[in-house]
């Protein structure tokens, strides 16, 4: 895949005048991009999927009817109910509750805005790092290119979800063994688990970004910008930077439906978010235990949240690669 | 052909290298290991002691190269959890995971290929359709899930159902398709290797773990084939093999699939790997009595020399398949064998 964006460098790379919001916006309106979206039902349909999802993720807490991590709004008699459609189920609480009396729905709510605030941040810290690393490596080259390129191959060869077990390992191990840093559970939970998948997934940009960088070092507008003398830094920032970062986005959201995946799965296996403040993939994990005993709906509704949300993000990056790519029209 | 090979072997040995360099650093990262080994009663001179037995005061280059020699004769040191030897806990695990990771890879392979072809052959066929659409929720749901969705469906629901009549011939027990949802059911211990493969107990739990474990490969397989089929049935031979009047099978699987085989190989050959480290969440869902679990365990009880041995068999294990993989390139894909210079063609 990496090989596609490759060759697709240059495509966005069209200078937006600075002539205001509103012109910008009827230049978005104009594109072609604009133009596949609105042709593509099936783009549409998960454009608004992932919209919906991104406003109850902003919104949840004046949406959710609910706040599940209020321990006073919680009782245990209303624990294990089933959807309000079923029998003993109550209007209270539409999808039931879980074992300690939280209203599903909105902890799936609560639990969706997790998953995507550490998707996004992991997406976000994997991006900085392949950007600079790229740029670093396609600019500089010689041997900080080859080190770079080799480690980048070396980690390539293992799966990343192999890789954000064995970081996520190794900084709780850390902090286990070092008990001088006083951190909060949560927040530890939720820096690790951003360190483990940015850092497990940062190769992909790396590799696209040298590659476009290899093309753009040698255009005459770089070497003009060599020549007036400005700083190779500066170069890559303000110059080569912007005409690279097509190719990025694309990988940037096909990556961010990995890092919600990955997340679930890290909080699945019992190394991620704490059930205090659970994730998409926590919540799943404390149903499981509920399943033989016939509670399903509290694995069943946070997986239906979770595969939903993973499909329309998948849909999106599908729709946006082919955009992006004239070469596969 | 041979410097080739060498080349590779030389590639891979850095690879190790440095693997072992991180799993090293793990114990210089990561705590004490007296402290972890002893308990809080032992005194400083038998911590002493122990420190120095275990060649903890040596210099650091010392220690690392101890530690290759030692894992390369097959010594990974002594769980801090457990107390017993790490080689001799994934011995015994060994067998569960690759028995699981074998199954599952000839799984996506025996129905991926074919639904490939299928799909590439019927572009527009309904069927096809179908597929493409369950391959793409296939991709979109996570490991864990489709293990959970599975074992809802055949271990929990079907217990649950009343026999069916059929036709009102004879009554038909939901029953007898539920399938277990955890462990090997019952191993044969073949002394060096235990095997679910030979009881019908083991053959059954096998199912949902490896249809669980291949589903992803399954569908990577499956749009692999489909798309090389599609490219390859464009090309001047095909026509020309059609127009020679040969029989649809006879283009189709005679001319066409063969030469989707080669990317096949390598992605196969580079799943066998991620199979084999994906097993970590299979064998969670279904507690699977694996090496997977066996590391997630030590994740969560930073047993450290158990995770620097799993990272350093799982890289083994990539190394191999790699190689593997690069020396089939040559035996399948004949052009490879003439652009190696020298004319030697018949290496």
């Amino acid at each position: 895949m990496a090989d596609q964006v490759d060759k697709s460098q240059g495509i966005v790379s069209a200078p937006v005048p600075k002539s205001g919001f509103l012109d910008m916006m009827r230049r978005f309106f104009d594109s072609d991009v604009w133009h596949s979206f609105k042709s593509s039902p099936i783009t549409i349909f998960a454009g608004v999927i992932t919209l919906i999802y991104f406003i109850l993720a902003i919104f949840g807490p004046w949406i959710a009817p609910h706040d599940p991590f209020d321990l006073a709004g919680l009782s245990l008699m209303d624990s294990l109910l089933p959807p309000a459609w079923m029998e003993y189920g109550e209007a209270r609480f539409p999808l039931g509750t879980d074992d300690q009396g939280r209203d599903l729905l909105s902890a799936i709510i609560y639990g969706s805005r997790v998953s995507l605030f550490i998707g996004f941040a992991s997406v976000i810290l994997a991006m900085v790092m392949g950007i600079a690393l790229g740029l670093i490596s396609g600019f500089v080259g010689g041997a900080v290119d080859a080190f770079i390129m080799r480690a980048a191959e070396i980690q390539l060869s293992f799966p990343s979800i192999l890789i954000a077990l064995l970081i996520n390992g190794i900084i709780i191990g850390y902090f286990k063994t070092h008990p001088e840093w006083q951190v909060d559970q949560v927040t530890l939970a939720y820096f690790v688990l951003v360190l483990s998948i940015g850092l497990s997934n940062w190769v992909q940009y790396a590799r696209t970004v040298r590659g476009s960088t290899l093309v753009e070092r040698n255009k005459e507008y770089v070497q003009a910008a060599h020549v007036i003398g400005i700083h190779p830094i500066m170069i890559m920032w303000r110059h080569i930077l912007p005409n690279v970062l097509g190719p990025v986005l694309v990988i940037a959201t096909i990556q961010l439906a990995l890092a919600i995946i990955t997340e679930a799965t890290l909080s699945f296996l019992g190394v991620g978010v704490p059930p205090t403040e659970p994730s998409l993939g926590t919540l799943i994990r404390v149903g499981n235990d509920y399943l033989f005993s016939g509670e399903w709906w509290i694995t069943i509704f946070p997986g239906a949240a979770l595969a939903i949300l993973v499909l329309a993000v998948n849909l999106l990056g599908d729709w946006l690669r082919d955009a992006l790519n004239p070469k596969l029209r | 052909m041979v410097a080739f090979i060498i080349r590779r072997l030389i590639q891979s040995l850095f690879v190790m290298f440095f693997v072992a360099l991180v799993s090293f650093s793990m114990f210089q990262f990561i705590g004490d290991p007296v402290n972890q080994m002893v308990g809080v009663e032992t005194s400083l001179k038998e911590r002493a002691e122990l420190r120095e037995r275990l060649g903890l005061n040596d210099p650091i280059p010392v220690q690392f190269f101890n530690y290759i020699t030692d894992a390369v004769q097959g010594d990974f040191g002594i769980s801090y959890q457990q107390k017993r030897p790490v080689s001799q806990m994934l011995v015994e695990r060994l067998p569960a995971t690759l028995e699981l990771s074998l199954i599952s890879a000839l799984f996506s392979l025996l129905v991926g290929i074919p639904m490939g072809v299928y799909t590439g052959l019927n572009r527009n066929g309904f069927l096809a359709k179908c597929f493409l659409t369950i391959s793409l929720i296939g991709i979109s749901l996570p490991t864990f899930l489709i293990g959970i969705l599975l074992i809802f469906f055949f271990s929990v629901t079907l217990a649950n159902l009343q026999p069916i009549s059929i036709f009102g011939l004879f009554m038909l027990d939901p029953k007898i398709f539920q399938l277990p949802s955890f462990g090997r059911g019952t191993v044969v211990d073949l002394g060096w290797w235990t095997t679910g493969l030979l009881t019908v107990d083991g053959l059954k739990a096998l199912i949902m773990p490896s249809i669980t474990l291949g589903l992803f490969q399954l569908t990577l397989i499956m749009r692999l084939v489909r798309s090389e089929m599609l490219e390859v049935l464009r090309t001047d031979y095909i026509k020309f093999a059609r127009a020679r009047g040969l029989r649809n099978r006879a283009v189709n699987f005679g001319h066409a699939l063969k030469n989707t085989m080669v990317p096949v190989i390598t992605i196969t050959g580079l799943q066998v790997g991620s199979i084999i480290a994906f097993a970590i969440i299979t064998e969670t869902v279904f507690q699977w009595p694996g090496m997977g679990q066996m590391f997630l365990q030590a994740v969560t009880n930073v047993d450290i020399p158990i995770m620097a041995a799993y990272l350093m068999l799982i890289a083994f294990f990539f190394v191999v398949i790699n190689l593997i993989v690069d020396m089939l390139y040559y035996v399948v894909d004949p052009r490879l064998r003439i652009d190696t210079g020298k004319g030697s063609g018949h290496g």
